[in-house]
């Protein structure tokens, strides 16, 4: 029965359970039993207790959702992955993840993540790393290595993660599912444990398009607590569409090929995959983003400096670590941050602060700024010429454990086809494209700016054509090998 | 730096103080700047306080829309430029009292910017949000080496403008009475209680002296802790006398913070750890840029009121005030609105006769207390100082009749009656006698007074007073005894 039940995608069960067909509660025990014997790390909290019933007619049916660590819930551990946070229980509820409960999918668990979803293999957090459903030896990607290895190993229906430059679709490729970061705007970001404002977005991570379009229907819309937040201009619809006729999808050279470091396997999935998108009636024509080469550069200024600030409240003074400082203030801070925060958020910290100090500030954060407008106008200019970026979500597949965690150039290399779309602010899904060395390979779609419904409808027909499988991840999710 | 000026020892300079101001105000809204928690004061610590003004993990602030209204509000009133668009920033700093660790203020682009206050042109005036306030126990009451230190977050987040003028003052006394005025227009407006001595009106000074006559600026010093207008104006005068006196030794003026003591009158640095922030602002993210439409200014506008320098134009206009009365009248507004209540209760009311005995009035209650609140009624004061312009009391009479007004209130027609204190005159024949009575009671003063010296008249004069209590007019008894001599 069981496994009958794990064979269902998230709308599929939802559908069942309205129709009578399926009990919630069993639903939920099933995911919980599996999350609680989790052989990945993949988890920061599990519930203990069955979740309250949904109400009558919740759109979502009590279909329950994994939450990644940094969205604050009211009384259950948020840690945001630190080590500063540890046992820290917020007062008050996120407000897309309260907006799923109201929709009937109640809190599952609390997934593990790189600290202050600073990371891109969830080797940086501070409750350990999470391991790869396909392959234990390998990451899952980060920062949301948890919530992508929980829905990759069937431990979880679905799950919320958060992107900031990639954080989304970077693991959603590693573990073979879907994972789409929103327009910046889309969802609220009230109760998300803050890395960089102006990129950090709530998104969805599921096993297919049509769970993710289900699941972001009932997390956008304007919050009055949240002021960089906006309505989108349609309501999410499931996707429905078989072909891709007359759609015209962009290849921007400078993000392809293995002049940008892709990984041949990589590319050839990458490549095989848009033959079929071809098959399905698209055009595929070579496009430019004249200023991507410089997006990592851009965003390593930006993000770290608006984190330097984000992450000056965790001092000590009022809620989690506080390290005594022998009645001296400044010792107390030093010492609470030094053993609080680990040794990427201390490297990111200091490149923030160090980019806004007085006389540094025009040089790197302006630049910065400057390059990040022109990489919007990029966007702006190629997507008068195609309906759609393509791109591989990322340069390789899963690499292995340690194999990059001494060399934070190499690894942030890894966001090099995310992080153009995250600094202008566009929707962009990755979907699984193919194996290569029988990992995932993950392909990503990027619109403009609200395109949300039409980006879904165009990953669900490739997604079709492709017939990607990744059941065999599920046993990964089983007992330990 | 203007400061190498002084290398050259010259004891015979005299020097000239360039000043300017930095007032932070507390504005009177319901709830705080970023978050929907109630302002109070007195209320016990930390009842007023919320994820977002505790700077809790994934807090968002979100900008409170009467706080902008009131920021619009003042700079209308103060002349500036509105902008369209202004920014908010984040100003990074560590320290207990700011639990995000940065504050939320306006850096390159603030809501106001230029203006002028009577003759003090205004540099610019932005939004930001209050620190919380720290308690230190033990002995140094400062939080480097407390015991314990607390921190009450309710007064976290207050919204504040910060108003900062162009250095056009050039004395302690001048920058005294500009701070009244400031704060009678605030008060006038109604944004902010401005209250120095609890905190709602706070200002810090730039000092800097030159040379009499030189244009060019001279180094400056910023003083802070100045919370009455009596200390603001000794603080400045002891920085402008230190910062010439060290010239004049050939000594330069160091730029630094000085914290004002006024219990001794010192001036003491604040560490420079203190102060050496560098505080990397940035456009805050979490925030899109504050638009000051047309219609939102035009609100604002709507609701000004007559502020206090018109108001004190238009009494030295059209009542016909000396100009110094007026302001005086005008720029405590409670008085202002006193003395027009008394003048609208009298049919043919003298503007004049009336703001002179208000001055009388203000000093017959207490230090600063408005007259509406006192036992004198508009009208009851306007009636008396009828009945000395008609004669029908004399001026000595009034004062006393003014200070059992304002002891306990009343008619003034029914305590003259119930005194006795209706003017003698010539007419019914009483203040003559008196009058020849004085005469015979003090010859030698009579016949000085007929050869011409008019200052024996004083003992004559001081005679009718006695014998009639105050009742007779003193210029009727002057022409009485003039009368009698044949003079
Ligand atoms: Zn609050």
């Amino acid at each position: 029965m069981s496994q009958h039940l794990l064979e269902l995608s998230a709308a599929q069960a939802v559908a069942a359970i309205r129709a009578g067909e399926l009990d919630a509660a069993e639903l939920f025990e099933l995911y919980r039993s599996r999350a609680a014997a989790d052989p990945l790390n993949a988890f920061t909290w599990v519930a203990e207790d069955a979740a309250v019933a949904a109400p009558a007619g919740a759109p979502l049916a009590g279909v329950p959702a994994a939450v990644k660590d940094l969205f604050c819930t009211e009384g259950v551990p948020s840690q945001s992955g630190s080590r500063i946070l540890e046992g820290y229980r917020p007062p008050y509820t996120a407000t897309v993840v309260a907006k799923l409960a109201k929709a009937g999918a109640p809190l599952l668990a609390k997934t593990n993540q790189d600290e202050f979803a600073m990371g891109s293999s969830n080797e940086n957090s501070a409750y350990g790393p999470v391991l790869n459903p396909w392959d234990r030896a390998r990451v899952p990607g980060g920062s949301s290595g948890g919530s992508a290895a929980a829905v990759a190993a069937g431990l979880a229906p679905w799950a919320l993660g958060t992107d900031t430059g990639g954080s989304i679709r970077q693991p959603a490729a590693f573990c073979g599912i879907v994972g789409l970061k929103p327009t910046y705007g889309a969802c609220s970001r009230y109760g998300m444990i803050a890395f960089a404002s102006s990129l950090d977005q709530a998104g969805p991570l599921t096993r297919d398009v049509t769970d993710a379009a289900l699941l972001l229907r009932h997390m956008v819309g304007r919050d009055q607590n949240d002021s960089t937040s906006l309505e989108l201009p349609e309501e999410i619809r499931l996707p429905s569409r078989g072909d891709l006729k007359g759609v015209r999808l962009g290849v921007p050279q400078e993000l392809t090929g293995t002049a940008g470091g892709i990984d041949p396997g990589v590319l050839a999935s990458f490549e095989a995959a848009l033959a079929q998108a071809q098959a399905l009636g698209a055009s595929v024509e070579p496009c430019t983003l004249p200023h991507a080469p410089h997006a990592l550069s851009a965003y390593y200024i930006i993000a770290p400096a608006e984190a330097s600030a984000n992450l000056a409240r965790f001092d000590g003074v009022r809620y989690g670590l506080r390290v005594a400082g022998d009645s001296d203030l400044d010792t107390m801070y030093s010492r609470t941050r030094a053993q609080g925060f680990g040794a990427e958020v201390k490297r990111r910290i200091m490149l923030g602060t160090y980019a806004l100090s007085s006389g540094y500030y025009d040089a790197y954060y302006g630049t910065a700024q400057r390059v990040r407008t022109r990489i919007s106008q990029d966007f702006q200019s190629a997507f008068a010429e195609v309906d759609f970026i393509v791109t591989p979500t990322a340069p390789t597949t899963a690499f292995e454990l340690g194999a990059k965690s001494h060399d934070p150039l190499a690894m942030y290399l890894n966001d090099v086809c995310t992080v153009p779309m995250s600094l202008a602010g566009i929707p962009a899904i990755s979907i699984p494209c193919g194996l290569s060395d029988g990992l995932p390979v993950g392909l990503q779609l990027a619109g403009p700016a609200f395109s949300e419904n039409a980006l879904l409808d165009a990953a669900y027909a490739l997604e079709q054509a492709l017939a990607f499988d990744g059941r065999s991840a599920w046993a990964g999710g089983g007992a330990p090998a | 730096m203007g400061g190498g000026r002084g290398a050259s020892v010259n004891a015979e300079v005299q020097y000239e103080p360039v000043i300017g101001l930095e007032i932070h105000v507390q504005l009177k809204t319901r709830t705080k700047m970023f978050c929907g928690c109630e302002l109070s004061f007195g209320d016990p610590p930390n009842t007023h306080t919320c994820p977002r003004c505790l700077g809790l993990a994934g807090t968002l602030p979100v900008v409170n829309a009467q706080a902008v209204h009131y920021g619009i509000m003042i700079g209308l009133a103060l002349g500036s430029q509105i902008a369209p668009r202004s920014q908010f920033h984040r100003k990074n700093y560590f320290y207990p009292d700011l639990p995000k660790g940065y504050q939320i203020s306006q850096y390159d682009v603030p809501l106001c910017s230029g203006g002028q206050l009577g003759e003090v042109r205004i540099h610019r005036v932005h939004l930001e949000e209050d620190a919380a306030k720290l308690v230190h126990l033990g002995a140094s009451g400062r939080i480097h080496g407390a015991q314990r230190s607390a921190v009450d977050f309710n007064r976290g987040g207050t919204p504040l403008a910060e108003i900062v003028t162009e250095p056009d003052l050039r004395s302690a006394e001048a920058a005294r009475e500009w701070l009244s005025l400031l704060r009678t227009t605030l008060r006038a407006i109604g944004v902010s209680d401005v209250n120095m001595e609890e905190g709602s009106l706070r200002c810090d000074a730039n000092v800097s002296v030159r040379p009499v006559g030189s244009s060019e600026l001279g180094t400056k010093t910023e003083l802070k802790n100045m919370n009455s207008f009596r200390f603001l104006a000794q603080g400045i005068r002891a920085e402008v006398e230190r910062q010439s006196e060290l010239l004049r030794a050939g000594q330069p003026v160091l730029q630094e913070t000085l914290h004002f003591d006024p219990s001794s009158g010192r001036l003491t640095p604040l560490r420079s750890k203190e102060e050496a922030h560098d505080y990397r602002y940035f456009p805050e993210p979490d925030l899109v840029p504050l638009e000051a439409t047309p219609e939102m200014i035009e609100a604002a506008r709507a609701q000004l009121p007559e502020l206090p320098s018109a108001r004190a134009q238009r009494f030295a206009g059209a009542l016909g005030l000396p100009a110094e009365r007026a302001r005086d009248l005008a720029f405590r507004s409670e008085l202002a609105d006193f003395f027009e209540a008394a003048l609208a209760a009298t049919p043919n009311g003298e503007p004049v006769a009336l703001a002179n005995w208000m001055q009388t009035l203000v000093e017959r209650l207490e230090d600063g207390a408005d007259p509406a609140g006192s036992l004198v009624s508009p009208a009851a004061f306007a009636q008396l100082v009828a009945m000395v312009s008609e004669k029908a009391i004399s001026r000595e009479a009034g004062r006393e009749v003014l200070d059992m007004l304002v002891a306990q209130g009343g008619d003034p027609a029914a305590i003259v009656e119930r005194e006795g204190l209706g003017a003698i005159s010539a007419d019914d024949g009483g203040l003559g006698d008196v009058v020849a009575a004085a005469l015979a009671s003090d010859p030698d003063a009579a016949e000085q007074v007929r050869a011409g010296n008019m200052k024996a008249m004083g003992p004559l004069v001081g005679y009718v007073m006695r014998e009639t209590k105050g009742r007779a007019d003193g210029a009727e008894i002057n022409r009485l005894i003039r009368q009698q001599l044949g003079i």
